[in-house]
């Protein structure tokens, strides 16, 4: 073999990677996300992981991790978390599992009821109830006032950690309501028959069947449920309850300072557990992919409830129902009252504290719509671009970008939040101010923290467009960048406008990286602006009407989103190009 | 294990308004080998739930081994169903979704464990028993649903288009076994199917479903050679059907075409049906004692050759004959003497 075969032979497959119908406009187009995404992800992360592991002059360590676990205050707080996790997981299943179970297998005539049970705590995050909850349930809430008066006893919900899983599971158990809803629904109806031809009825038919293949959708909302009250620092904060986590993190980093090594190995162990915990579901949940395994048609058969079943089920769905509202309720007479303390009711109504809001804080909003708008804008751009370039190019390395864009659902907003102070703190802006506490990138980081849901979104529309009609515009003369710009986005319209408001929307009421980002309240978006206000007893009234407005601002949004998301099912159900197969 | 029969007496149900099934009365011996066959939406499968319990009858009854079973829930029926789906579940091994019946009975655990071993024996598995569902291919685990359903010895046996989801070339294989282990057992089963072959090949008796009712019942050879109707006649393969007038003369006429009709006819208006392989072709040009035709269509099959024949103006007859290679296919237009023996005719009457 001559020298010249031989280095054609192995020329050969280097070149036909490089042959991959990469353009310059896709590799310019990766190399900017992959930019964008280093910047303001992975690198501040890492840097949070150096600090933890890094003595300051002498390398790698694990010093700090020591110093972690000798403090019987980080000790207590570790375990607090796991606690306040675990148990919220609990009592959002102890709520969700009965709905779900009512919901999917019986006729039931309250099933809108369960569905909007379903929406409602989402739409309210869960520190802007938690003042409310405290009316209402506190040591000196409504509820109490009431009970003391009538029977002389006392609840104490909303006391320490309690109030903590009290507040979350919640807010929390629509996740779990609505995966095992799903899961539940997917079961083949003859998995049921079969076990009733054999002799199963009632409840062991549920213990032997129904649950075991409904497993999969409970643990992945359970694992959800878990990350996000093992992550929050909101509701904690709001609730006084320090001895936590992700506040430890908080106040250590706001007021030891930035150099303190022990906010981020709190970081790190957030991070840790969430990975650990989403890693664990999935492997429990491996080789357990059911839905694929039945091939017979049709759900589960919705039977009808006896007398006693139905009074049962409303006996159930109303007072969960009464507790879900009850945040809701409380924001709005709070946002309404004139003095409310150590009474069931308010003692007087007013608009005053509306007013308040929009004439000596009008920025909350106005910042809130313009750093969602703009977080929801570059999520967009982002999730079309990697979705592109995942599903349509043949780039080397396409993957590992939609992995890292993803990998932000692992990664607390707290730590994000410490991760862009560690890295940009020392860089300045013209005016002198820090970039890492300007509003832009405040903005840059929600839309990091929401790429993940806009991405997926994206992914999801772009596969819906079918490869052939991209081929006919190609086919007719169009560019790569043309077809995508006037065949594509279009097509992807509805699914992406959903993504926007879905993005604009969770961006509206973040309040973890917010707390550790916003230094000005001029800078401030209305999570900040109500987390300000409800700290002081007088800022409550004006804290609450801020609440109200966010509420309804995530409530249009979700009504739009699932409007548009709906529209675009019903565009696609009728045209005939993907109809075809 | 005890086989029972099965009656079904003036079954009536429907989905709301809509009647699925309208007076089927149907009467299943101990120990045959039945079918229920029809196109979909003509209430086969809701008539084999019905027996398994799942749907309660709007009017009548049915009976197992002559017990009234009409208010059972299917749990207290001993019945053993094998889904078209199989419907195993997922999230047990093999070795447990046949254990659930007999766990369900309260059967003790070494018991079981034989038990099991025996049903799974029965279909040739015993060594796939730690298996789970999905790491079995699409006949085995069709003989492990059968298994599940033997293992709690049922007095009947209701199998739900078995074969359907198995690929083409297994069929026949799996067919053969169900019906040699059914043999051996003695057990009572109904099969449902859409597909004459399948039930020909399988059932002892049949029974032919079409929009809720039973339109007749027999074993495969009566209702392919004495079809009761146009429906039946061409459920079960390939049928001339020709509309006319018995002459009483042993002639039937079709517009301008005169055919044989069977000895001793009555007169009048009625259908006339025959088998495409039952018309004999001759390449003599000889009239006599037959009918001038001429091929209009000719498709080689293969095993056999399937003409098209045109007599008299519109009546057109689809013929059938065996393909040898010494034996010359006609082309389209050439004439052809056709053979009838009366004896092959049937008639309907509407």
């Amino acid at each position: 073999m001559s020298a010249t075969t031989l280095e054609t032979a192995t020329a050969r497959p280097w070149r036909a990677r490089l042959r991959t119908g990469a353009t310059a406009s896709q590799v310019i187009a990766a190399l900017l996300v992959a930019a964008f995404l280093l910047a303001f992800l992975v690198v501040p992360v890492g840097r949070v992981f150096a600090a933890a592991f890094m003595d300051g002059t002498s390398g790698p360590t694990l010093v700090h991790f020591g110093d972690f676990f000798r403090t019987s205050l980080f000790i207590e707080s570790f375990w607090n978390s796991l606690y306040v996790a675990a148990m919220s997981v609990v009592v959002a299943s102890l709520i969700a599992v009965p709905l779900a179970v009512i919901l999917t297998r019986y006729r039931f005539p309250g099933t809108a009821l369960i569905a909007t049970l379903g929406v409602l705590p989402l739409v309210m995050p869960p520190f802007v109830g938690a003042v409310a909850m405290q009316l209402i349930f506190g040591r000196n809430g409504s509820i109490n006032l009431l009970l003391m008066d009538w029977f002389d006893v006392r609840i104490e919900v909303m006391d320490g950690l309690t109030g903590v899983i009290f507040v979350q599971s919640l807010h929390y158990f629509p996740f779990i309501l609505m995966n095992l809803s799903a899961s539940l629904s997917n079961i083949d109806i003859s998995m049921e028959e079969a076990g009733q031809n054999l002799g199963a009825r009632g409840p062991t038919l549920l213990r032997t069947i129904v649950l075991p293949l409904a497993m999969p959708g409970y643990l992945a909302g359970a694992s959800l449920v878990f990350v996000k009250v093992f992550d929050d620092l909101a509701t904690p904060l709001l609730l006084n309850v320090t001895n936590m986590l992700a506040p430890q993190a908080y106040l250590r980093v706001t007021s030891v300072g930035l150099a303190d090594p022990m906010g981020y190995v709190i970081s790190v162990i957030l991070v840790a557990v969430s990975v650990a915990t989403m890693a664990g579901a999935a492997l429990l949940l491996r080789g357990r992919d059911y839905a694929t395994q039945q091939r017979g048609g049709g759900g589960l058969g919705k039977r009808a409830l006896s007398p006693a079943g139905r009074a049962l089920a409303w006996a159930f769905v109303v007072p969960v129902l009464l507790l879900v509202l009850a945040p809701h309720f409380g924001i709005l007479l709070l946002s309404l009252a004139t003095v409310w303390s150590y009474s069931p009711l308010p003692d007087g109504f007013t608009l005053a504290h509306y007013d308040t809001v929009l004439r000596e804080s009008p920025q909350f909003i106005t910042n809130t719509l313009l750093f969602c708008g703009i977080a929801g804008g570059i999520d967009v751009v982002l999730g079309v671009t990697i979705s592109w370039l995942v599903l349509r190019t043949k780039l080397p390395g396409r993957r590992l970008l939609d992995v890292t864009a993803m990998s932000a659902l692992a990664v607390p907003g707290l730590v994000l939040g410490i991760g862009i102070l560690r890295t940009y703190f020392d860089v300045h802006l013209p005016d002198g101010t820090s970039l890492a506490t300007s509003w832009i990138m405040l903005t840059i980081v929600l839309a990091v923290r929401r790429l993940p849901y806009a991405l997926r979104a994206a992914s999801a529309a772009l596969a819906q467009v079918h490869r052939s009609l991209e081929e006919a515009a190609e086919n007719l003369g169009a560019g790569r960048m043309l077809t995508l710009v006037r065949i594509v986005v279009p097509l992807m319209a509805g699914g992406l406008a959903a993504a926007f408001v879905t993005s604009f929307a969770t961006a509206a009421v973040e309040l973890s990286a917010t707390l550790v980002l916003v230094t000005r309240d001029v800078d401030a978006p209305l999570s900040y602006g109500i987390y300000v206000f409800m700290q002081s007893a007088a800022g409550r009234g004006p804290g609450a009407a801020l609440g109200v407005i966010a509420v309804v601002v995530v409530a249009v949004c979700t009504w739009l989103a699932n409007r548009l998301a709906e529209r675009e099912r019903m565009r696609r159900a009728r045209a005939p190009a993907e109809g075809g197969r | 294990m005890s086989a029972a029969g099965v009656d079904v007496e003036n079954v009536a149900f429907g989905y709301g308004a809509t009647p699925v099934l309208e007076d089927v009365s149907l009467s299943i011996r101990k120990g045959e080998f039945f079918a229920f066959l029809g196109p979909s939406g003509s209430g086969k499968t809701t008539l084999l739930r019905l027996v398994a319990g799942f749907g309660l009858p709007d009017r009548g009854r049915i009976l197992i081994g002559g017990r009234d079973v009409t208010r059972d829930p299917p749990w207290k029926r001993n019945v053993g169903l094998v889904f078209q789906s199989y419907a195993l579940w997922p999230h047990m091994t093999v070795a447990q979704n046949v254990a659930f019946g007999l766990e369900r009975r309260r059967v003790p655990r070494a018991e079981r464990e034989r038990r099991v071993r025996a049903a799974l024996d029965l279909v040739g598995l015993v060594h796939l028993i730690d298996r789970r569902p999905a790491q079995l291919s699409g006949g085995q685990q069709q003989r492990v649903a059968i298994a599940r359903t033997l293992a709690i010895e049922p007095e009947v046996l209701l199998l739900d288009e078995p074969l359907s989801n198995l690929d083409a070339g297994l069929r026949a294989g799996v067919r053969q076994e169900m019906v040699e282990l059914q043999r051996r057992l003695g057990l009572t089963t109904i099969l449902v199917t859409h597909d004459q072959e399948e039930a020909n090949a399988a059932a002892d008796r049949m029974a032919v479903l079409d929009g809720g009712h039973v339109l007749q019942v027999g074993t495969p050879t009566e209702l392919y050679d004495r079809p009761a109707n146009r429906f039946v006649a061409g459920f079960l393969g390939t049928a001339n059907l020709i509309d006319g007038q018995v002459m009483g003369d042993g002639r039937f006429q079709a517009g301008a075409a005169t055919l044989p009709s069977p000895p001793g006819a009555a007169a009048g208006p009625a259908t006339l049906a025959l088998r495409p392989q039952a018309i004999r072709l001759r390449r003599d040009g000889g009239i006599d004692g037959g009918l001038a035709a001429r091929v209009l269509r000719a498709e080689f099959l293969g095993g056999h050759v399937r003409y098209t024949l045109q007599l008299a103006d519109e009546v057109t007859l689809i013929a059938e004959e065996p393909h040898l290679r010494t034996r010359e296919t006609l082309g389209v237009g050439a004439p052809v003497t056709i053979e009838l023996d009366p004896q092959q005719v049937s008639l309907l009457r509407a």
